[in-house]
């Protein structure tokens, strides 16, 4: 899929080589008689980043724990296919209160050199030091570090996230995001990043979707220079047309790019821009594909 | 970008201006107006607090002896106590019955601790041993332990048999009450990550479930060991011709009550240093919890 049928060019290079990790097909989820999933299909990529948005109770919880293999008892069908080897993080860190922090780090592992990598983790993560503490002597940003090292210790190919940073204060959030992208590039993982916040996906992510009425109703592929600017046109550009996909009503573009965006100091010249919900990015290097339903 | 960066530092400048101007709060000194509060709480805890009490009742019943308010035949003095123990270590009585008391209650709370323990692992692990297993137990629980002596000594005679079963009986209903109550209680989080990290079945008992039902099984156990004493002094009073209890049943015959009192204060210690253990246990066991108290 070079190019798309409105004329836009898609970024090809991730696409050429790597086969998809995930692949899920026609997946439906029930909860009594209200269908969550409704024939969802989804392709994750080697190593590729993907943030998956959608409105509070739209299922990304849902898709996730199937994902996952964690729902069992919940009605549906479809078809998942997804490698052996991978990782969950919860919203909370979800540490067990009486292994010290190495034996939760290590626990799914086994052998003896479980515990020298699960070590190498910490450190990682910047928890040197602290292999003996309890879970409960550490902040919340340090148990979810934590959970972090856990689920990069079996080097998944699949690292699926539930809203892991909900928890955090924006200081801390800020600083999980920088670590996050940086283990991920280490050990390149394809994640499936579960959030509610279109920012950070935008800041993470390679690629974001957008999940409504039990479906990815949005499939965007993100390229932005790195570090990712929150104030670089492209960027406000993407967060208006994910807000928009999201229901958030925004005021007219001509106005400002939102309230959020104007306290970033987006001035006239980005707001020119003119970026609609159904309009291209002007140098055409957004590539949205809007998934017919 | 500057036109952005000067709102900032303009509102940031009367705030850093005014800092030197603060005068800091000089420690020490009081203000004259300063009222006293008054304290709510019980105050200061007084050294040594906790053998106040003891203390005092020691000096009532001494001073009773004494002025002889108190009858031989009703309490004997301290003193007497004191010397009877004394020739009841020399004739080694006292050893005796202590050994042979613990051994009883050593033999049921193990055997109990343990019964317990197991039930509360098939019935917290499987819904089939829960159907199985926690009626009958809860029904038990209904009935007193001792209320079933009486069939106790027509099945087993009264010999030791009974006397340990007795104790087992009234011992594994705790621990089993509390281990699968904390069982039950492991949150259901914990068993969802040990599902997405694929513990296999042994590793999840060993690393989420024990854990988890240790804090109610060390509960259990301190219930347990009460119980434990209280069911030993009831069969070591029923035809027993050894033990605390025989040694005290023995001595009401002869209205000693100086023997009497060895006794009790035999199993006060007992109790005291069983509980002590327990709870030692416990601190250990349970670190993990106290971390953010201290
Ligand atoms: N175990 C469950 N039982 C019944 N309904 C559920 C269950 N889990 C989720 N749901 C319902 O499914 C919908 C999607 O939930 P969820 O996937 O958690 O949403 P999200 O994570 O996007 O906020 C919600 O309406 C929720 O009430
Ligand atoms: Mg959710």
């Amino acid at each position: 899929m070079a190019t798309h049928p409105g004329g836009l060019t898609v970024d090809t290079v991730a696409e050429v080589d790597t086969r998809p990790v995930v692949r899920v097909r026609e997946l439906t989820r029930r909860f009594g008689g209200r269908t969550v999933l409704d024939g969802l299909d989804l392709e994750i990529r080697e190593n590729e980043f993907v943030a998956l948005l959608g409105r509070s109770g739209s299922g990304k919880s849902t898709l996730l724990r199937a994902l996952a293999g964690l729902d069992p008892d919940v009605a549906g069908e479809g078809e998942i296919d997804v490698p052996a080897n991978s990782s969950v993080i919860f919203q909370d860190a979800r540490l067990l209160p009486w292994q010290r922090v190495l034996a939760n780090v290590v626990l799914g592992s086994t052998g003896a050199a479980a515990f020298r990598r699960g070590a190498e983790r910490l450190a990682e993560v910047g928890l040197a030091g602290r292999e003996r503490a309890w879970p409960n002597q550490l902040s919340g940003g340090e148990q979810q570090r934590v959970a972090l090292a856990r689920a990069l210790v079996s080097e998944p190919r699949l690292l699926l996230a539930d809203e892991p940073f909900g928890a955090l204060d924006a200081l801390t959030r800020i600083r999980m995001h920088g670590l996050l992208r940086e283990l991920c590039q280490r050990h390149r993982p394809a994640v499936l990043l579960v959030t509610h916040d279109v920012d950070e996906a935008i800041a993470l992510a390679d690629r974001v979707l957008v999940l409504d009425e039990g479906r990815i109703t949005v499939d965007t592929a993100i390229t932005l220079p790195t570090p990712r600017e929150h104030r670089h046109p492209r960027f406000l550009a993407y967060r208006e047309r994910l807000l928009a996909a999201l229901g958030v009503d925004q005021p007219p573009t001509a106005a400002g790019v939102g309230p959020a965006s104007a306290s970033l100091g987006v001035g006239p010249a980005s707001a020119s821009l003119g970026v609609g919900p159904a309009s291209a990015s002007p140098d055409g290097r957004i590539a949205t594909e809007e998934v017919s339903r | 970008m500057t036109t952005q960066v000067d709102p900032i530092t303009t509102r940031l400048t009367p705030a850093a201006a005014r800092t030197p101007d603060r005068e800091p709060p000089k420690p020490g000194v009081r203000r004259p107006d300063a009222r006293r509060r008054r304290r709510l709480g019980p105050g200061r805890p007084i050294p040594f607090g906790a053998a106040v009490g003891p203390l005092l009742l020691l000096a009532v019943w001494s001073l009773g002896s004494l002025t002889g308010l108190l009858d031989e035949r009703t309490l004997s003095a301290p003193w007497t106590v004191l010397t009877t123990t004394g020739d009841l270590i020399a004739s080694g009585r006292l050893q005796e019955s202590l050994l042979i008391s613990t051994q009883r209650a050593g033999l049921g709370l193990a055997f109990g601790v343990l019964i317990g323990t197991v039930l509360a692992l098939v019935a917290g692990l499987s819904r089939w041993g829960e159907a199985i297993i926690d009626g009958p137990v809860q029904i038990k629980r209904a009935i007193p332990a001792l209320a079933l002596l009486p069939l106790l000594i027509l099945w087993l005679g009264i010999d030791e048999r009974m006397k340990v079963v007795t104790i087992v009986l009234g011992v594994f209903v705790p621990v089993y009450i509390h281990t699968h109550n904390g069982l039950r209680s492991i949150d259901s989080r914990y068993v969802e990550l040990a599902e997405s990290l694929r513990l296999s079945p042994a590793q999840f008992v060993r690393r989420v479930v024990l854990p988890g039902a240790l804090p109610g099984f060390l509960l259990g156990l301190r219930f347990a060991v009460v119980s434990a004493w209280l069911a030993l002094v009831v069969v070591e009073q029923i035809n027993s011709t050894s033990g605390i209890g025989y040694m005290m049943e023995l001595a009401r015959q002869y209205g000693q009550t100086d023997i009497i009192i060895v006794g009790l204060v035999l199993y006060g210690i007992l109790g005291l240093l069983s509980d002590g253990a327990v709870r030692l246990v416990q601190r250990r066991a349970l670190s993990w919890r106290r971390t953010l108290a201290d």
